[in-house]
């Protein structure tokens, strides 16, 4: 069904909802110059302006747009989840860490953090390379090769796009499971109406038939 | 915070499943069309005095500019996310959209529904030699002109191609044209019965 679906959308386009939500996340800021009037963005004061120091948690897109250079307007430091502290974490056993508490969107995010010039940019590209590599065995493993397993525990585990990798394996398993049952050649309901009507109950029939 | 509104119309997309539309979610939009319109003066006010000098005010319309910005994107995206979503229905629910899901839709989404729809029909009349071909069709490539089905629902009557009339009635089974049938197939109407 490639003929009409948008698979070759990119995760960096304008438009993707993932992105969007990604470049959500915060990275703690400090402010370098007074900025007049935008006083409301701190909620810990009163004060009308921001001064020079204050620290806030900014959203990725705005951190983006201050950040410029040395003459910017915030400097900022890398946030927690990429630190060294849970670098270690990561590079001793990246299969335990819960990565989807630590940011839904955690490479995502990650990659668009190397962006910045930040002094351990290197570092956080190689935890991130070496998480996957770490998590993508059992990722595969699990969706391979369990048709009839609650996964629940596992999925729960796994951040966006890890999730994403998941789905992909398993509907591979189903697919193949229907070609070996020769079920594939069946044609069925499709599955955008069949979740339409999940929601409608249309066709439970509600007088004795 | 800056566009926080417009991430809640994205957080709405995200939340919503395949075979439904969320309502078209005109307050908030205009919520966040208010916002943007109040940066913008404020912006515009602010950009009127550093003409004459005073630059220390150019750090914060950089931040508000960056929100228009961002409250643009999000909105863009809602409306562009839910075009595809209603492109995709389509495809699937075929030329007429069930009610529930046209009730969410706002009056532009419903022109551009009809013209979507328009389009699609002149390129699939325009395709081949005689009477063009139906695109929505053999979605898995056909292996036999017939076929065997089982009603799920009472559907009523239904004219073949050879003029013959058959009802369709719960757990009747019939064997028809593949082509004739594999709408309704789609539709959840029938089952294909595989021996």
């Amino acid at each position: 069904m490639a003929a009409f679906s948008t698979a070759g959308e990119s995760v960096n386009s304008y438009f993707n909802i993932d992105d969007i939500l990604a470049s959500q996340e915060k990275i703690p800021c400090s402010f370098n110059v007074d900025v007049a009037a935008m006083g409301y963005l701190d909620q810990s004061t009163t004060n009308v302006d921001i001064s020079v120091g204050t620290k806030l948690e900014l959203p990725f897109w705005l951190a983006r747009y201050l950040y410029r250079g040395t003459r910017s307007i915030v400097s900022l430091e890398t946030p927690k989840s990429y630190r060294e502290g849970y670098r270690h974490i990561l590079k001793a056993d990246p299969n335990v860490v819960d990565l989807h508490r630590l940011g839904p969107f955690f490479y995502l995010f990650g990659g668009k953090l190397i962006s910045f010039q930040l002094p351990d940019a290197d570092d956080i590209a190689s935890i991130l390379l070496k998480t996957f590599q770490g998590r993508f065995r059992r990722i595969m493993d699990g969706s391979q090769n369990a048709l009839h397993t609650d996964l629940t525990g596992q999925v729960s585990m796994l951040d966006e796009q890890e999730r994403q990798l998941f789905a992909a394996g398993q509907q591979g398993l189903h697919d193949f499971q229907k070609w070996e049952n020769r079920e594939s050649e069946k044609l069925s309901t499709s599955v955008m109406i069949a979740n339409h009507r999940k929601r409608k109950r249309i066709g439970v029939s509600t007088q004795p038939s | 915070m800056l566009a926080e509104k417009a991430l809640d119309l994205i957080r709405e997309l995200h939340r919503t499943s395949s075979g439904t539309l969320s309502p078209y979610n005109e307050d908030k939009i205009r919520q966040v069309l208010e916002e943007m319109k109040t940066l913008f003066e404020q912006n515009k006010d602010k950009a009127h005095s550093v003409a004459e000098g005073q630059t220390d005010q150019l750090s914060s319309i950089q931040l508000r500019h960056a929100g228009i910005q961002r409250n643009k994107r999000c909105l863009l995206a809602y409306l562009y996310n839910r075009l595809e979503q209603i492109r995709k229905m389509r495809w699937e629910f075929g030329s007429v959209l069930p009610p529930d899901v046209k009730y969410n839709m706002c009056e532009q989404e419903v022109q551009w529904f009809n013209q979507y729809n328009r389009l699609l029909a002149n390129y699939m009349r325009s395709i081949g030699e005689s009477g063009g071909l139906d695109l929505t069709q053999d979605m898995k490539p056909p292996k036999t002109l017939y076929v065997l089905v089982r009603c799920l629902l009472d559907h009523g009557e239904f004219e073949t191609q050879d003029g013959n009339i058959i009802l369709l009635k719960k757990n009747s089974q019939h064997y028809l044209l593949r082509s004739e049938c594999e709408h309704l197939i789609r539709q959840g109407v029938l089952e294909h019965v595989v021996q």
